[in-house]
This record gives C-alpha cells, structure tokens and sequence, in this order.
C-alpha cells in the first residue's frame, strides 16, 4: 500500500522567493557577535518585503563588519572594497546603474577613523543608500585596539581607558545631509526589523547607527558597548511599526499617539511614541536629544530622522532615467557631425 | 654677481642681408594675472592662420597673479613644434626678470620692451625697441583700470609690424578668440594692437632680421590643448561616470570634458544627462568612484596628477586584483611632493607602472600629440574593459596645457567595445559562470554586472584572496593560480597596446627610445645630428606599455640605443631593466632631462654628441 505523502508549500514572499534566497554564506564571525544579528534583520526585511535580491549591490569595507555582506543576500552582487572608502565604491556603482539597490556595511573604526572624510562626504551628497554602521566601539581583526567611536572613559579588556571623546556618527549624519537617520541595538530584534524595512522604503541616504557587541574584545565590565551596558543604558524613544505598500493599510488602526509618515514607495513607518515627545521631521531637536542623551549617559535608539522631499545627489545630476553604464553607444557617442562642428571651431 | 654677465664690449653683429623667414622663437616676458594670455594666443594664431607651423608654450608659477610668466611662441616652416632653447626676439614687459631675459639672449636678438626700463644701456649686441605701453595705451583704453590688461596687446601690434605678420590676421584671431557675445572687448584690444603697429612703423628705422611670410602649412589644422584632446576622447569613447579632483595640470581635462558633455550629451528630448560627472572629495574618493563605476559597467575615468597618483595607489591595486576597468588620465608636472607644479616632467612613469603594494603591473598610453590624445584615450577605454583593469594614459603638463596646432581628429571608425560581460541571456545558455577562470586563454575571465537579473548572476567582489569563482581563499595553489593567470594577462595585453613608431635610418649604429613629448626634440635631433654632424640615428617612439617585441627588435639592430626621459632618474630605461635581460639592458645609454621645461632638441644633440664621443 502506497501513501502519497504531499509536501507542505514552500513559504515564499510576495515576489515568490523563499527565505532561504535571501541567505549568504555561513558567517565566520564569533559565536554571539552583533554583527550575526544584523545580518539576520537584513535577511528577514529584504525577504518581508520582497526585495529582488538580483538588484541589490553590497558594498562594504574592511574589518570583521565588512566581512558580513558575504553573509547574507548571496544573489546579489557584493563589493568588498578597501578600508574607510566604502562610500566612494557605491557611489560609483549608483552612478553607474541609479536602478540598483544599494546596501553598505560598514564599522566604526571603518567609518568613524579611517572612513570619516568619505563618510561625512557621502552624508553631503545624499547618495541614496542604505549606510549600516556595525558599531562595537573597538577594531575586532586586529584584537581589540579603541575606534573613534569609543566612549570617553570606556576601557579596554586590558584596562586601558580611552580618553579622548567619540564621534556620535548619528549626529554628524544628521547635521550634514543624510535624509534617514537611526540608531538601534542589535539585540533589539522588532526595532531593527522596522527601522531596516524603513531604509529599505527610504530613496536617500540612510544611515543607521546599530550598537552591536563585540563579544571577543569589547563586552566586558568597562565597556560601553556591551551587552549589559546597553540592557542597563539604552533609550528606546518610539515603537516602531513598519506597514509595506503592497499591505492593506486600512486593516489595523493603531491606538495611541501614532505619527504616520508615508514612504517614497508608498509603505508607511507608523511611530508611537513613548515617554518623550519626539517629532522626527525635526533635524534640530533630534540633535538636542542626542546631546541631551549622552550627556545623561543613554544610549538614544529609534529613529533620529527622516526627510522624504529632500533631492538626492541624483536628482541633482539630473541623469537619464536609465542606468548610465548600459546606454547603447548611439545614446554615449556623438555623431560625426558634432565632431566635425568641435573641429570646426578649433581651426 | 650675476654669471650671466656679458661684457658690454661686444657690439652688434652685423645685420645679414636676407632676413630669416619663418624660423624664429618669440619670448614673451609678462606677469602672470596680467591678461597677456590673450596677447599671446593671438599673437600665435596669426602666425597659424598665414600657414606657418607654430608652437605656443606657457612657462607659469604657481601662482594667481604677480608673479613673471614666459610664453615662447616658435614659428617653424620645417614644422619643428618642440620648444627651442635659443630666443631671437624678446618682448619684455616685466621689471622683475627683464634684467635676467636679456642677460641671457644670444648676440643679435631683438629686445622689444617696456621703455622705461631702460634695457638698452644692458648689452650693445641686441637690437633694442622700446616702447612707451602707458602712453601708448591711455588714448586707445579711456577706462584706466581695464589699462593693465590691454596694454599687452599693444606688443602684439609691434611684433606684427618688425615681423610682417597681417594686420587682418591679428584681427581674426583676435575675434575668434573674444567670440561674439565679447565683441567690445575685441574692439578695445584691437584699438591697442593697431596702436603699437602704428608705432612702430612710424618709430622704428631698422627692422629685425626676421620676417613672416604666408606658407600653407596648416591648412585644415585645429589648434588644441592635449586636455581638451583628452577630453574629446573621453566623450566620443563614450564616458558615463567621471571623477575627478582638481590638480594642475590635470584639472583643465575634466574642465573640458564638462563642457563638451553639457553641450553634446544630453538627451535631446528629455534634457538629461547620458553620464555623470562628480567632483569628488580627494583622489582616494575620485578613483574610488570610478572604481565602482566601472564595477557596476559604466565606462569610467578620473583625471589626476603625481600626488594624486600616490593616493590612489591602493585602491589602484584593488582595481588590478579585483579586475575593474577604469581608465585613469596622468597629466605628469614636476615631482616628488608638490615639486614644481607648473613645470612639465615625465616623473610618473616607474611609479605607476607598478603602482600600489604586492606584484602590481599596469598598462599605459603614451599620447605624443593631440591626434593621439584623441585616439588613444578611445583605445584606452576599450583596453579597459577588454581586460578588466585600470589603464593609465600617460600625458604631461606640456602636451595637456599647451596649445598645439594637430590635424582634425577623424571620427572613431570602431564601434565601442565592452568586454567580456556575460548578461540573464548569456547566463540562462551556460548555466552559469566563473568570474576569475581563464576560459580562452588570455587571462581574462567574464564578468557580470550588479543589476544582472539572473539566479547565477551574481559574485562577490574582493581585494583579498579569491579562487577562480570569486570566493575567499587563503590557499596556496589559488592564490598562486590566481597571480599567474594575472601576469598571463598581462603579456596578452603586450599583443593589443599601441605598437611602436620605428623610423630606422640608413646604416644607424645608435638609436633612440623615447615616449610622448620628448618626441619632438628627438625627432629635430635626428635631423641636426644627420644635417650638422653627420650622425645616422634611428628613433623607436613608444606608445605604450608593456613593451612589445618591436622594442627588443629595435634594440638589436642598434649598437647603442639612447632612452631619452624626462626625469631624474632615468624611469623608463629602469623599467627597461626590469623587463629584459641583462645583454639587452647592456646596450641602453640614458639621456635624461628634468628641469621643468619641455625637451628641446639641442639640448638632445649635445647630449649624444657628449656620450659618443664627438
């Protein structure tokens, strides 16, 4: 006797994709690393929210959160690029083909040492971009040395404490041009979840800050970057809900004091606000709390900022429509008669 | 005391009887900010449009204005373009180096100069002309502060009248050079040219022994700077993504280039840009840039200059392990550091043919003239992207600043070229693909661009250790695969670069070996030392690197084979060495220059004859 035996449907996404395609390889990070939880997220909103993965371009730099874009999303293209210009590599590639999707994955001592100029330049330009700061206040590959965005009196694991102030990179981020700012903790699964979704929405530069610790050389007593000093010391400003355009909007009515702000692509980013009032349309208060935070010694986490008018540095080139590096030659190559006309006038 | 002190003893040489007729050098003595530019240019061009071959070369400080600036205008009816040592005439309009210019003419040169500077009581073997440029200049220029900048004109009327030089032509390359829309200007500035000519023919009893006569040696020309020429060849290549960061002698190239591409590459129905062009932070950022650009498929270049080159020697490096076309323009000054900005020098070349860390080798382009500017930035950027690798053109302050007269550039008869790139299409027939295997032999494999929409499209792109699939290796067989398909590659590139230009002459025993703008002084030295002392001397003209077999060819039919650099350290005669075996290496002698100048061709000749001998 035979029994036919039906397998259970394969669980797909709205463009038909399982999870499983939006994987990469296995990580070689430390077991309990930030980064590992990042690169989850990343998998589970670009698989909710049907991203094709065959459009999305990995940047990054060097250093242990440089090595993650090869840990998930392995349809897509990846760059793995030189130390602090991941900007300067995916700027390149937008103008070259503006269609794509553009993730970066970077690090502290990547962005906030050796990277800041590209960093601050690529703020300025308003690349459109998802700009992901692995942040854990220490350079991993090279076993535990302090980066710039170590905290004022943080120590090592050898005790050593750094005396020099950090650079907060959501402020800098949100004083010089980048149109979605945020800051999250990567054990903080749902907020990460809505803020990736977000920047996944988002058509600018979004730069999100996510504190995640190094288990290996900066999770220690001491440490401002640790597991435990962000249980103790994290600020959660909103509760975030992410709702995508292609969801029924009307379904589920929030309760409460929700602000609601649509998307470019027509998803909606609904933020309930929790204890503080906080208007996220409001660059200069958002820098406030920033300062007012770290002066309490909180860790702020939500969303900082988000402007969805302002022009990108590609609207301002006022580029084809098309990806540039595809054009047919006829559309790249003036005709003979424009060279004669140049010759004509040289004579 | 001055070494350049002459006795005053020494009188005038006699006059000879027939003038020389077409075959002279102009220096103009001015300060930079001054507005003699435009005297300049036109006085050049009028000698151009009456059919003499000329050459214009700017000798500028780094600086804005106030500081002594000379421009050598050389009228050839032989052709020589090349910078000539020796000055017949002398227009001296600064107070500051006047002293100096004059000191260092050759007995019987012709001084025209400011009055009151009183130039004459210097030397009594030089015609001297003075000319009063305030008197002469508030009549014709009743707006006193727009004195200064048209006061230079008035030279140009003098010389025009000492030289014959048409007062018509004076007048057409002065309107060509204001255009339309400054026709004002063009008028006041015509009024002091007419002014010095008036002058002078009223003023002057004896001429100087020069004169122009009508030629028609530059029929169908174009007067172009190597930038521009670049530029040109940049936006006929195709360009899509440029990134750039200013740096003299490089900056004018990208400058070019925005206005041609504003003009001729947009859209006609939408208006919009068929590239973009971005100003970037710093060098590391402009080939980063281009870098991505190119990775993602556009046709991309960035423009820049020996410090620049320094800083982009790591992400250069990235580029040739990771395999990303870019095409990256070296418009070479004078070196190391800042070195002097402003002055011309092949002082790049040994730096980039290995530029950054591990084994590194990269290709270049070795424009001579503005023709080639042209051409071979259209080639350049098909090398690219036909072996997947930063290519480097290799000009200098000489060829991109100054103005040269070239032929018309023809219209690109090839079609653009774009590499191996595998599309959905190509990828659904093969089922998929390696992008580091060498599937035909010459080194390069196929790649796929980002945005591929295909399953099996994508690969990770890395500047550490990758297999033939792109993955992450430590290996040893891998990486060592890996090198040596690489260094494959780059002999195949040997069969593609530019082939060298060989003119041998009849029973030669020494040759030369030179690249880009050295190429006009050697090729005037072949003829002085042919016409002068008798010497045979074959010349190979380089146009790019990796060497090919006609070099070492070259070489062995040559006793003695002279590498002519311009640098200290005679570069390329080092890469020479590096590349071939030491019975070869044995037969190169080096001549070298490297004062910031362009190389004129006695300073060549009395180089060879020294070394030989004679």
């Amino acid at each position: 006797m035979s029994t036919t035996v039906t397998p259970p449907p394969k669980k797909v996404n709205h463009i038909g994709l399982e999870v499983v395609q939006y994987r990469g390889g296995k990580t070689t990070l430390c077991a309990g690393c930030g980064h590992n939880s990042i690169s989850e997220r990343v998998v589970e909103a670009f698989y909710d929210l049907g991203v094709n993965p065959y459009n999305v371009a990995k940047f990054s730099g060097i250093g242990c959160s440089s090595k993650s874009p090869a840990y998930f999303l392995g349809l897509s293209h990846g760059f793995n690029g030189v130390h602090g210009r991941m900007p300067a590599i995916a700027t390149g590639a937008i103008l070259a083909n503006r269609t794509l999707m553009g993730l970066g994955v970077s690090g502290d001592g990547d962005t906030a040492s050796i990277g800041l100029g590209q960093f601050m330049h690529m703020v300025r330009r308003n690349i459109p971009l998802i700009y992901i700061i692995e942040n854990n206040g220490v350079y991993g590959l090279t076993k535990g040395q302090f980066s710039a965005t170590a905290d004022l009196g943080s120590t090592l694991k050898t005790g050593l404490a750094n005396d020099l102030p950090p650079f907060d990179t959501c402020a800098l981020a949100l004083k010089w041009g980048a149109t979605f700012v945020a800051r999250s903790f990567s054990g903080d699964k749902k907020q990460l979840q809505a803020i990736m979704k977000t920047a996944i929405a988002h058509r600018g530069l979004t730069v999100i800050d996510v504190i995640s610790p190094c288990v290996t050389f900066n999770d220690h007593t001491g440490s401002t970057k640790s597991y435990s000093y962000m249980k103790d010391h994290e600020e959660v400003l909103q509760e975030l809900d992410f709702v995508p355009y292609f969801e029924d909007i009307s379904v589920e009515i929030p309760e409460g004091e929700v602000r609601d702000v649509q998307m470019h692509d027509g998803s909606h980013l609904r933020i309930r606000k929790l204890e503080r009032d906080f208007d996220p349309t409001d660059r200069f208060k958002a820098l406030q709390a920033l300062e007012e935070s770290e002066a309490k010694g909180e860790v702020l986490t939500g969303v900082l900022y988000l402007n969805t008018e302002k022009p990108t540095f590609l609207d301002l080139l006022h580029m084809v429509d098309e990806p540039v590096a595809t054009l047919p030659e006829s559309r790249v190559r003036p005709s003979k008669s424009v060279l004669d006309s140049v010759m004509e006038e040289l004579r | 005391m001055s070494t350049l002190e002459v006795s005053p003893a020494v009188s005038l040489p006699e006059q000879a009887s027939h003038p020389v007729v077409n075959d002279f050098s102009i220096q103009v003595a001015t300060v930079n900010g001054s507005g003699s530019q435009t005297a300049n240019t036109v006085l050049m061009r009028s000698i151009f449009q009456m059919g003499i071959p000329v050459s214009g070369k700017n000798m500028f400080p780094s600086n804005i204005a106030g500081l002594p600036t000379w421009f050598t205008i050389r009228a050839s009816k032989k052709g020589y373009i090349g910078r000539r040592k020796e000055v017949d005439i002398l227009v001296a309009m600064n107070a500051e180096t006047a002293r100096e210019d004059v000191l260092k003419l050759n007995s019987g040169a012709a001084v025209i100069y400011d009055e009151p500077l009183k130039l004459n009581e210097l030397r009594s073997d030089l015609h001297f002309f003075p000319v009063p440029f305030d008197k002469l200049v508030a009549p014709v220029c009743p707006e006193a502060k727009l004195r200064k900048l048209v006061r230079n004109m008035i030279y140009d009327g003098v010389v025009a009248q000492l030289l014959s030089i048409e007062m018509d032509e004076i007048y057409k390359a002065l309107v060509k050079q204001f255009g339309k829309k400054k026709a004002k200007a063009a008028e006041l500035n015509w009024g002091a040219c007419k002014a010095g000519h008036d002058f002078a023919a009223k003023t002057f009893t004896t001429g100087v022994p020069y004169r122009v006569e009508r030629m028609n040696a530059t029929a169908g020309k174009i007067i172009i700077d190597g930038n521009a020429a670049c530029a040109l060849g940049c936006m006929f290549a195709g360009v899509t993504v440029v990134t750039w960061y200013p740096i003299t002698p490089s900056s004018s190239l990208v400058e070019s280039l925005i206005g041609y591409m504003r003009r001729f590459r947009h859209d006609p129905e939408t208006g919009k840009a068929t590239y973009a062009i971005v100003q970037a932070e710093d060098e590391l950022a402009s080939i980063g840039m281009a870098l991505g650009g190119g990775w993602a498929g556009a046709r991309s270049m960035t423009a820049t200059a020996g410090p620049g080159i320094s800083l982009m020697s790591e992400f250069i490096g990235l580029g040739y392990y990771a395999e990303i076309p870019v095409v990256v323009f070296d418009v070479e000054r004078v070196g190391p550091s800042t070195g002097l900005p402003t002055r011309t020098q092949q002082g790049d070349v040994l730096t980039t043919a290995l530029l950054s860390h591990g084994d590194t080798k990269h290709p270049m382009f070795f424009p001579c003239s503005p023709e080639e500017c042209f051409s071979m930035t259209i080639e350049a950027f098909d090398f690219a992207e036909k072996f997947q690798t930063p290519v480097f053109v290799m000009t200098d302050l000489d060829l991109g600043m100054n103005n040269w007269m070239a032929d018309g550039f023809p219209y690109p008869e090839k079609p653009i070229a774009r590499g191996k790139v595998l599309d959905a299409a190509d990828l659904d027939r093969l089922g998929g693909f390696a992008r580091y295997k060498d599937v035909d032999g010459d080194g390069v494999g196929y790649r796929t661009l980002p945005g591929t929409n295909h399953p099996k499209g994508s690969y990770f792109t890395r500047g550490s250790g990758h297999n033939e699939k792109a993955q992450y290796t430590e290996r040893e067989d891998d990486y060592i695969n890996n090198m040596d398909r690489l260094a494959h590659k780059f002999e195949v590139m040997s069969k593609h670069i530019p082939e060298p230009l060989v003119t041998v002459a009849p029973n030669a025993k020494i040759g030369f070996v030179a690249f880009g703008t050295s190429d006009y002084a050697v090729r005037e030295s072949c003829d002085q030392l042919r016409e002068e002392y008798q010497i045979g001397a074959s010349y190979l003209r380089l146009k790019g690197y990796p060497f090919t077999q006609h070099l070492l060819d070259f070489i062995a039919q040559h006793d003695r084979v002279y590498v002519v650099d311009q640098n200290r350290d005679a570069q390329l005669l080092g890469l020479m060495r590096l590349d071939f075996e030491p019975a070869v290496v044995a037969k190169l002698r080096s001549l070298r220059y490297y004062g910031g100048l362009p190389l004129d061709a006695r300073t060549v000749t009395d180089e060879i004859l020294r070394q030989e001998g004679k």
